[in-house]
Protein backbone atom coordinates (compact mmCIF):
# COMPACT_ATOMS: atom_id res chain seq x y z
CA UNK A 1 0.00 0.00 0.00
CA UNK A 2 1.21 3.74 -1.21
CA UNK A 3 2.16 5.81 1.57
CA UNK A 4 -0.66 8.87 2.06
CA UNK A 5 1.03 12.09 0.48
CA UNK A 6 2.01 15.18 2.39
CA UNK A 7 -0.80 17.60 1.15
CA UNK A 8 -1.33 19.88 3.96
CA UNK A 9 0.24 22.41 2.43
CA UNK A 10 -2.67 22.92 0.05
CA UNK A 11 -5.25 22.56 2.97
CA UNK A 12 -3.61 25.70 4.67
CA UNK A 13 -3.54 26.98 1.53
CA UNK A 14 -7.24 26.58 0.88
CA UNK A 15 -8.08 27.59 4.55
CA UNK A 16 -6.24 30.48 4.32
CA UNK A 17 -8.16 31.98 0.96
CA UNK A 18 -11.57 30.77 2.68
CA UNK A 19 -10.62 32.98 6.04
CA UNK A 20 -9.05 35.74 4.50
CA UNK A 21 -11.81 36.46 2.07
CA UNK A 22 -14.86 35.74 4.61
CA UNK A 23 -13.30 38.48 6.82
CA UNK A 24 -12.71 40.60 4.01
CA UNK A 25 -16.14 40.68 3.29
CA UNK A 26 -17.38 40.98 6.94
CA UNK A 27 -15.12 44.08 6.89
CA UNK A 28 -16.57 45.61 3.86
CA UNK A 29 -20.01 45.12 5.41
CA UNK A 30 -18.91 46.72 8.36
CA UNK A 31 -17.35 49.54 6.27
CA UNK A 32 -20.21 50.09 3.89
CA UNK A 33 -22.14 50.58 7.09
CA UNK A 34 -20.38 52.68 8.98
CA UNK A 35 -20.10 54.92 6.09
CA UNK A 36 -23.67 55.20 5.44
CA UNK A 37 -24.81 56.01 8.67
CA UNK A 38 -22.42 58.60 8.24
CA UNK A 39 -24.02 59.83 4.76
CA UNK A 40 -27.57 59.67 6.56
CA UNK A 41 -26.72 61.85 10.10
CA UNK A 42 -25.30 64.17 7.43
CA UNK A 43 -28.19 64.41 4.80
CA UNK A 44 -30.80 64.00 7.85
CA UNK A 45 -29.11 67.66 9.25
CA UNK A 46 -29.08 68.82 5.78
CA UNK A 47 -32.69 67.94 5.13
CA UNK A 48 -33.63 69.50 8.98
CA UNK A 49 -31.60 72.50 8.01
CA UNK A 50 -33.96 73.18 5.01
CA UNK B 1 -31.86 53.14 11.51
CA UNK B 2 -33.36 51.15 13.80
CA UNK B 3 -31.04 49.23 16.06
CA UNK B 4 -29.72 45.62 15.48
CA UNK B 5 -32.64 42.82 16.43
CA UNK B 6 -31.68 40.79 19.31
CA UNK B 7 -32.39 37.94 16.90
CA UNK B 8 -29.65 38.86 14.42
CA UNK B 9 -27.40 39.54 17.43
CA UNK B 10 -27.53 35.70 18.62
CA UNK B 11 -27.00 34.59 15.32
CA UNK B 12 -23.72 36.50 15.05
CA UNK B 13 -22.44 35.16 17.86
CA UNK B 14 -23.97 31.37 16.61
CA UNK B 15 -22.14 31.60 13.19
CA UNK B 16 -18.94 32.16 14.46
CA UNK B 17 -19.63 29.34 16.94
CA UNK B 18 -20.83 27.06 14.48
CA UNK B 19 -18.10 28.20 12.20
CA UNK B 20 -15.79 27.39 15.02
CA UNK B 21 -17.03 24.16 15.74
CA UNK B 22 -17.01 23.40 11.42
CA UNK B 23 -13.43 23.87 11.38
CA UNK B 24 -12.44 21.71 13.92
CA UNK B 25 -14.43 18.98 12.43
CA UNK B 26 -13.02 19.11 9.44
CA UNK B 27 -9.29 20.31 10.03
CA UNK B 28 -8.76 17.99 13.07
CA UNK B 29 -12.14 15.35 13.84
CA UNK B 30 -12.86 13.64 10.72
CA UNK B 31 -9.85 11.45 9.52
CA UNK B 32 -7.17 11.78 7.24
CA UNK B 33 -8.36 10.75 3.59
CA UNK B 34 -5.43 7.82 2.72
CA UNK B 35 -5.36 8.61 -1.04
CA UNK B 36 -5.16 12.31 -0.90
CA UNK B 37 -4.07 12.98 2.54
CA UNK B 38 -4.81 16.07 4.27
CA UNK B 39 -5.92 18.46 1.35
CA UNK B 40 -9.74 16.46 1.29
CA UNK B 41 -10.14 18.45 4.40
CA UNK B 42 -10.85 21.41 1.89
CA UNK B 43 -14.04 19.65 0.58
CA UNK B 44 -15.96 20.02 3.54
CA UNK B 45 -15.97 24.14 3.05
CA UNK B 46 -15.87 23.65 -0.40
CA UNK B 47 -18.84 21.80 -0.13
CA UNK B 48 -20.33 24.25 2.60
CA UNK B 49 -19.72 27.24 0.09
CA UNK B 50 -20.95 25.81 -2.56
CA UNK B 51 -24.35 24.90 -1.21
CA UNK B 52 -25.07 28.43 -0.21
CA UNK B 53 -23.40 29.84 -3.62
CA UNK B 54 -25.86 27.90 -5.63
CA UNK B 55 -28.96 28.20 -3.09
CA UNK B 56 -28.71 32.21 -3.08
CA UNK B 57 -28.49 32.22 -6.38
CA UNK B 58 -31.25 30.25 -6.81
CA UNK B 59 -33.30 32.04 -4.34
CA UNK B 60 -32.75 35.26 -6.18
CA UNK B 61 -34.58 34.35 -8.94
CA UNK B 62 -37.67 33.34 -6.89
CA UNK B 63 -36.86 37.03 -5.44
CA UNK B 64 -36.48 38.23 -9.08
CA UNK B 65 -40.21 37.23 -9.70
CA UNK B 66 -41.23 38.69 -6.37
CA UNK B 67 -40.61 41.87 -7.76
CA UNK B 68 -41.53 42.14 -11.16
CA UNK B 69 -45.27 40.93 -10.10
CA UNK B 70 -45.29 43.19 -7.14
CA UNK B 71 -42.56 46.03 -7.83
CA UNK B 72 -41.97 46.26 -4.59
CA UNK B 73 -38.14 47.60 -3.90
CA UNK B 74 -37.94 45.55 -0.85
CA UNK B 75 -37.24 42.37 -3.25
CA UNK B 76 -34.48 44.60 -5.58
CA UNK B 77 -32.97 44.68 -1.55
CA UNK B 78 -32.98 41.00 -0.57
CA UNK B 79 -32.26 40.10 -3.86
CA UNK B 80 -28.80 42.02 -4.49
CA UNK B 81 -28.28 40.47 -0.80
CA UNK B 82 -28.79 37.16 -1.99
CA UNK B 83 -26.51 37.33 -5.07
CA UNK B 84 -23.66 39.23 -3.30
CA UNK B 85 -23.11 36.96 -0.57
CA UNK B 86 -23.27 33.60 -3.05
CA UNK B 87 -21.01 35.92 -5.31
CA UNK B 88 -18.70 35.40 -2.24
CA UNK B 89 -19.21 31.83 -0.95
CA UNK B 90 -19.31 30.43 -4.64
CA UNK B 91 -15.69 32.69 -5.17
CA UNK B 92 -14.37 30.26 -2.46
CA UNK B 93 -15.70 27.32 -3.52
CA UNK B 94 -14.13 27.76 -7.22
CA UNK B 95 -11.00 28.99 -5.40
CA UNK B 96 -11.10 25.50 -3.14
CA UNK B 97 -12.22 23.76 -5.69
CA UNK B 98 -8.81 24.38 -7.50
CA UNK B 99 -6.44 23.90 -4.58
CA UNK B 100 -7.65 20.64 -4.02
CA UNK B 101 -6.85 19.78 -7.72
CA UNK B 102 -3.47 20.46 -7.82
CA UNK B 103 -2.83 17.59 -5.89
CA UNK B 104 -5.56 15.05 -6.71
CA UNK B 105 -5.34 16.03 -10.84
CA UNK B 106 -2.05 17.34 -10.93
CA UNK B 107 -3.74 20.48 -12.02
CA UNK B 108 -5.18 23.79 -10.80
CA UNK B 109 -7.57 23.74 -13.43
CA UNK B 110 -9.16 22.04 -16.23
CA UNK B 111 -12.08 22.96 -18.94
CA UNK B 112 -14.68 20.30 -16.96
CA UNK B 113 -18.02 20.88 -17.28
CA UNK B 114 -18.56 21.12 -13.81
CA UNK B 115 -15.95 23.89 -13.45
CA UNK B 116 -16.89 25.34 -16.76
CA UNK B 117 -20.38 25.96 -15.64
CA UNK B 118 -19.05 26.97 -12.19
CA UNK B 119 -16.68 29.57 -13.31
CA UNK B 120 -19.56 30.77 -16.05
CA UNK B 121 -22.33 30.81 -13.15
CA UNK B 122 -19.83 33.42 -11.18
CA UNK B 123 -19.37 35.46 -14.22
CA UNK B 124 -22.81 35.69 -14.71
CA UNK B 125 -23.44 37.14 -11.39
CA UNK B 126 -20.19 39.57 -11.77
CA UNK B 127 -21.56 40.86 -14.42
CA UNK B 128 -25.06 41.50 -12.78
CA UNK B 129 -23.07 44.14 -10.41
CA UNK B 130 -21.99 45.59 -13.57
CA UNK B 131 -25.34 45.86 -15.06
CA UNK B 132 -27.01 47.45 -11.93
CA UNK B 133 -24.13 49.87 -11.80
CA UNK B 134 -24.63 51.43 -15.25
CA UNK B 135 -28.32 51.47 -14.49
CA UNK B 136 -28.98 55.32 -12.52
CA UNK B 137 -33.06 55.02 -12.08
CA UNK B 138 -33.45 52.86 -9.35
CA UNK B 139 -37.05 50.80 -10.67
CA UNK B 140 -35.11 50.61 -13.92
CA UNK B 141 -32.29 49.15 -12.10
CA UNK B 142 -34.25 46.77 -10.11
CA UNK B 143 -36.41 45.62 -12.76
CA UNK B 144 -33.29 45.10 -15.18
CA UNK B 145 -31.71 43.48 -12.51
CA UNK B 146 -34.69 40.97 -11.73
CA UNK B 147 -35.09 39.83 -15.31
CA UNK B 148 -31.41 39.29 -15.42
CA UNK B 149 -31.52 37.34 -11.59
CA UNK B 150 -34.08 35.43 -12.79
CA UNK B 151 -32.41 33.80 -16.40
CA UNK B 152 -28.81 33.79 -14.63
CA UNK B 153 -30.95 31.60 -11.95
CA UNK B 154 -31.12 28.89 -14.41
CA UNK B 155 -26.74 28.45 -14.34
CA UNK B 156 -27.12 27.20 -11.03
CA UNK B 157 -29.20 23.75 -11.75
CA UNK B 158 -27.19 23.62 -14.80
CA UNK B 159 -23.72 23.66 -12.59
CA UNK B 160 -25.87 21.10 -10.22
CA UNK B 161 -26.47 18.26 -12.78
CA UNK B 162 -23.35 19.24 -15.21
CA UNK B 163 -21.68 16.15 -13.97
CA UNK B 164 -24.41 14.35 -13.92
CA UNK B 165 -25.44 15.01 -17.29
CA UNK B 166 -21.80 15.21 -18.84
CA UNK B 167 -18.92 13.21 -18.73
CA UNK B 168 -17.15 14.63 -15.76
CA UNK B 169 -14.09 14.23 -13.42
CA UNK B 170 -15.38 16.21 -11.04
CA UNK B 171 -16.80 13.42 -8.15
CA UNK B 172 -20.11 12.89 -7.31
CA UNK B 173 -20.91 13.59 -3.87
CA UNK B 174 -24.55 12.98 -3.35
CA UNK B 175 -25.53 10.04 -5.61
CA UNK B 176 -23.92 9.19 -8.99
CA UNK B 177 -25.80 9.21 -11.93
CA UNK B 178 -23.92 6.26 -13.60
CA UNK B 179 -20.93 3.55 -12.35
CA UNK B 180 -17.97 5.29 -14.84
CA UNK B 181 -18.30 8.48 -12.29
CA UNK B 182 -16.22 8.80 -9.58
CA UNK B 183 -18.39 8.37 -6.45
CA UNK B 184 -16.98 9.66 -2.64
CA UNK B 185 -17.00 7.45 0.01
CA UNK B 186 -17.08 8.93 3.32
CA UNK B 187 -16.05 7.39 6.58
CA UNK B 188 -18.78 7.90 9.58
CA UNK B 189 -16.95 10.38 11.04
CA UNK B 190 -16.37 12.55 7.92
CA UNK B 191 -20.04 12.56 7.39
CA UNK B 192 -20.33 13.80 10.57
CA UNK B 193 -18.05 17.03 9.51
CA UNK B 194 -19.65 16.69 5.93
CA UNK B 195 -23.08 17.25 7.85
CA UNK B 196 -22.21 20.07 10.13
CA UNK B 197 -20.41 21.99 7.27
CA UNK B 198 -23.83 22.04 5.43
CA UNK B 199 -25.52 23.23 8.77
CA UNK B 200 -22.84 25.76 9.43
CA UNK B 201 -22.78 27.53 6.43
CA UNK B 202 -26.67 27.49 6.10
CA UNK B 203 -26.57 29.26 9.67
CA UNK B 204 -23.61 31.43 8.18
CA UNK B 205 -25.66 32.33 5.06
CA UNK B 206 -28.71 33.32 7.02
CA UNK B 207 -26.78 35.95 9.62
CA UNK B 208 -25.04 37.59 6.65
CA UNK B 209 -27.91 37.57 4.21
CA UNK B 210 -30.21 39.20 7.67
CA UNK B 211 -26.93 41.63 7.97
CA UNK B 212 -26.68 42.47 4.21
CA UNK B 213 -30.38 42.99 3.86
CA UNK B 214 -30.27 45.55 6.38
CA UNK B 215 -27.24 47.25 5.01
CA UNK B 216 -29.42 47.23 1.02
CA UNK B 217 -32.06 48.90 3.40
CA UNK B 218 -29.82 51.97 4.61
CA UNK B 219 -28.44 52.26 1.14
CA UNK B 220 -31.68 52.88 0.17
CA UNK B 221 -32.39 55.23 2.79
CA UNK B 222 -29.77 57.34 2.18
CA UNK B 223 -30.54 57.61 -1.89
CA UNK B 224 -33.82 58.34 -1.08
CA UNK B 225 -32.71 61.28 1.04
CA UNK B 226 -30.12 62.45 -1.05
CA UNK B 227 -32.72 62.47 -4.22
CA UNK B 228 -34.60 64.92 -1.22
CA UNK B 229 -32.16 66.82 -0.23
CA UNK B 230 -29.82 67.22 -3.23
Amino acid sequence: MEPTPDTSAYMIAGYAVFFIVSAIYVASLFIRNRSLQRDLETLEDLDAKK
Amino acid sequence: MTPKPTLLKVLDYLSVIVLIIAAYLALVYAPTEQIMGDVQRVFYFHIGTAWVGLLGFVLSAILGIAYLVTKDMKWDIIEVAAIEISVVFFFITIVLGSVWARPAWNTWWTWDPRLTTAAITELVYVAYFMLRAGVEDPERRARFGAVYALFGGLSAPITFMAIRLFRSIHPVVIGAANQNQEKMNMSGDMRVAFFFALFAFTVIFIDLFWNRIRLGQLESKVEQLKLKVM
